[in-house]
């Protein structure tokens, strides 16, 4: 694990008018398999990915809302929400998907994974990743 | 001329929905799809575009605002669903339609 390198992605587009989205989940995915540092942001219309309740039974497009609570299982437990961004279009906390963790030095205790963070507190945690990619 | 606007994009995202509801006329349709129902839901910095609009009829597209798990008491008052049938009898209802990308 010394050769790890703290990888954030950051996801800036709402989930799906355009395919952003899910992109960035799959690669995600797909990077976990590396064992690496990976945390996950979400800025802007990309908070929006993570709202619950969602039903896109009658848009023809698939629901992958449920994928995010699998990140846990891939060790991806960092996921980073703006502040600034949430308050913004009128949502709180409760309006987006309970995601946990397992920790595994903790006898499998369930935490949280979601962190609501001011910009100031995320533009830090940018400031530690050796490779950001944005989505 | 009656005018039906479609707008597909988030008013966080774009300026779409600004520019579209200051070019439109009175009594002119605004039918708000895909990621445009976002600007439709009350409590949001965006939310005054359409509650300050005047005299426009906003519209949602049912489906695409079920799609984004947006809870129907979350919308802007007066802002109405429609489903698909809905949409293709606003575009049948008015001369023409215009659409905000």
């Amino acid at each position: 694990m010394s050769d790890a390198k703290k990888f954030m992605y950051i996801n800036r587009k709402a989930p799906y008018g355009t395919v952003y989205a899910w992109e960035s989940l799959e690669v995600v995915l797909i990077g976990a398999a590396f064992d690496q540092d990976v945390s996950l942001a979400f800025v802007g219309d990309g908070v929006y990915q993570l709202t619950k309740g969602q039903d896109t039974s009658e848009v023809g497009i698939k629901n992958f809302s449920p994928t995010y609570s699998a990140l846990g299982d891939y060790d991806v437990n960092k996921i980073y929400i703006e502040k600034e961004s949430l308050e913004a279009r009128g949502l709180t906390l409760d309006d987006l998907q309970h995601l946990v963790w397992e920790d595994e030095d903790e006898d499998w205790a369930e935490k949280d994974s979601i962190r609501v963070v001011t910009s100031a507190e995320l533009a830090a945690l940018f400031e530690e990743q050796d490779i950001m990619l944005s989505f | 001329m009656s005018t039906l606007h479609t707008v597909n994009k988030s008013a966080y995202e774009r300026d779409s929905l600004e520019t579209c509801v200051r070019l439109a006329s009175k009594g002119n349709s605004v039918l708000l799809i895909e990621d445009g129902v976002y600007s439709a839901m009350s409590g949001g910095n965006k939310s005054s575009i359409i509650e300050g609009a005047g005299d426009l009829n906003f519209y949602v597209l049912g489906p695409d605002v079920k799609a984004r798990g947006i809870s129907e008491d979350r919308l802007i008052d007066g802002v109405k669903v429609v489903d698909y049938k809905g949409f293709v009898e606003l575009t049948v209802d008015n001369d023409k339609v215009s659409a905000w990308l």
